[in-house]
């Protein structure tokens, strides 16, 4: 089969595809869910937001200079470490400069690999291979980030008295918190572990699907999804490890005390602000 | 007691703490110690005592660095703590919480971490017979001994860091009173077996005539009295300290 096959979606087709919101906005108002506003408004956003993307992207492909390609990375990779940043619980002072610092490692490393070594992608910035792959690796980078950091967070507060005797006796913060770091990055992983063991069985993931509807055969991209599960749980591992013992410094002061942040919450933020201004 | 040494074991001096409290859904900065200052010679036991809520753990936690003060100093035999190296003042400076704070492990693990810490040798068997725990205890897990036993078990781990100051806050409030007066009674001991200084919280007066050689007491972060443990229970300086003493005072010292 050509490569080049695969059915085009016109505006009428997409015209079409809006009567799918028309059964759930209905089911919506039979049911009085109120949920038409919002639904509208996804809409509305969903349709802008993916065809800007597509603009962009079809810019970015067009003109295939590496200089664009790094300027993609970098913003993703920032919008990355913003959403891990807003993802937490607890007080967010400096933790973006810890979700940063671990999802571009993570993500640099394994995408490095990826396109040097396994692909071998010539010249190595084609945005085709490059942007999807890194999208991923970002993806999930961020969720693990997210999660290991959250997670830290709150076994440091329940831990609290365990980790305060460690420090008491001598310990280091990093020796103290070890209990609390195996728990966080434990929890990390285990998505991308879960996801490896049902991958193909529960769900078909969203690249191999892709790769299959515009053309390439289901042998070729199983080859392709493979080296991305692998790739993804080396990112995930890099990243979690990171933003843990990054969040480590931000959790204890340089003393090997615990923050007060920890028990202060969101208002630490506010607090740290007002002091930074005095 | 050496009586060559004047300096004492620990010394305050012009202690204050101010710290940011979660009031409604902002933090504001409360004075929690206001310029206290005092001195505990080696080899007593200075009893801290004062209402909740008074400040007395926090200054005890200040005095081994897990908080710091916003101004003032804290000496440890002359030195500025805030100049030593943190891990090795807390080796020097022990500390036994409320409730016992287990770490993973049997209950040889606990004893053994501080020294293994800096890959020192620790035979727990001895610190346990210490504080008066058979030590067949030793390969039972930390979590299932009574409670009266761990809290013995963390005062032999505080013991096998070899301090020269242990810090006690309010290590019998969550014991019986049998297991109260024993820990108050081993205490008293180690205090006298091995020269140790020690810094008891406690809201027992019983416990605090027991064994304290000194007193200090904090009302809403300031020192109100302090001196010769036997002077303060004859007959307290202040007005509030007799209101104290016969149970008269709340939560804000009035």
């Amino acid at each position: 089969m050509d490569a080049n096959s695969y059915i085009h979606i016109s505006n009428m087709d997409l015209l079409i595809a809006l009567l799918f919101i028309a059964i759930s906005g209905a089911i919506s108002h039979w049911q009085k869910l109120e949920l038409e506003r919002d639904m509208a408004v996804g809409t509305i956003r969903a349709f802008a937001q993916l065809l800007a993307v597509g603009f962009v992207l079809q810019q970015l492909f067009d003109a295939a200079r590496w200089y664009w390609v790094v300027l993609a990375l970098a913003i993703m990779t920032t919008v990355a470490a913003h959403n891990g940043v807003r993802r937490q619980t607890g007080a967010k002072q400096g933790l973006f400069t810890v979700m940063m610092a671990a999802i571009a490692t993570g993500a640099s490393i394994t995408l490095i690999l990826v396109i040097g070594v396994v692909l071998r992608v010539r010249p190595w910035y084609m945005p085709q291979y490059v942007i999807p792959i890194a999208g991923m690796i970002l993806g999930n980078c961020m969720n693990g980030a997210a999660l290991v950091v959250n997670r830290l967070h709150s076994e440091l507060t329940l831990r609290r008295n365990q980790v305060e005797a460690a420090l008491a006796l001598g310990a280091p913060a990093k020796q103290a918190a070890s209990e609390a770091m195996r728990e966080s990055l434990r929890a990390a992983m285990m998505p991308t572990i879960n996801s490896m063991m049902t991958v193909g069985l529960v769900h078909l993931p969203g690249m191999m699907t892709g790769q299959m509807i515009s053309g390439t055969s289901p042998l070729d991209a199983v080859r392709y999804q493979i080296v991305v599960m692998l790739m993804i749980a080396a990112a995930t591992a890099v990243t979690a490890m990171t933003a843990a013992f990054g969040a480590l410094g931000v959790f204890f002061t340089p003393f090997h005390q615990l923050s007060p942040r920890l028990e202060l919450g969101e208002a630490w933020d506010a607090y740290t602000h007002d002091k930074s201004k005095h | 007691m050496d009586s060559m040494t004047c300096v004492p074991a620990i010394e305050l001096n012009r202690v204050s703490m101010t710290k940011p409290v979660l009031l409604g859904n902002s933090l504001t900065e409360l004075d929690i110690i206001r310029d206290v200052s005092f001195s505990v010679p080696e080899g007593e036991i200075l009893a801290l005592i004062g209402p909740s809520g008074s400040g007395k753990s926090t200054l005890m936690r200040m005095i081994n660095r897990m908080e710091d003060p916003t101004s003032g100093q804290i000496l440890l035999f002359g030195s500025d703590i805030s100049g030593l190296d943190v891990r090795e003042l807390r080796r020097r400076v022990g500390m036994v919480s409320q409730t016992p704070a287990l770490l993973p492990g049997k209950v040889s693990d606990n004893i053994v971490y501080g020294p293994s810490l800096r890959g020192e040798p620790c035979n727990p068997e001895e610190y346990l017979e210490l504080v008066g725990l058979e030590p067949e205890l030793v390969s039972r897990p930390a979590s299932s001994l009574s409670v009266g036993q761990q809290q013995r078990m963390c005062i032999a781990r505080a013991l096998a860091n070899r301090p020269n100051i242990l810090l006690l806050d309010e290590p019998t409030s969550a014991l019986d009173r049998t297991a109260a007066r024993n820990i108050i009674e081993l205490i008293c001991n180690l205090n006298r077996q091995l020269g140790l200084t020690v810094i008891i919280v406690t809201h027992v007066m019983e416990h605090a005539q027991a064994i304290a050689t000194r007193v200090a007491m904090l009302v809403g972060g300031v020192l109100i009295e302090e001196g010769a443990a036997a002077d303060f229970f004859e007959g307290p300086k202040t007005q509030i300290g007799h209101r104290f003493l016969k149970g008269e005072l709340t939560e804000d010292g009035r």
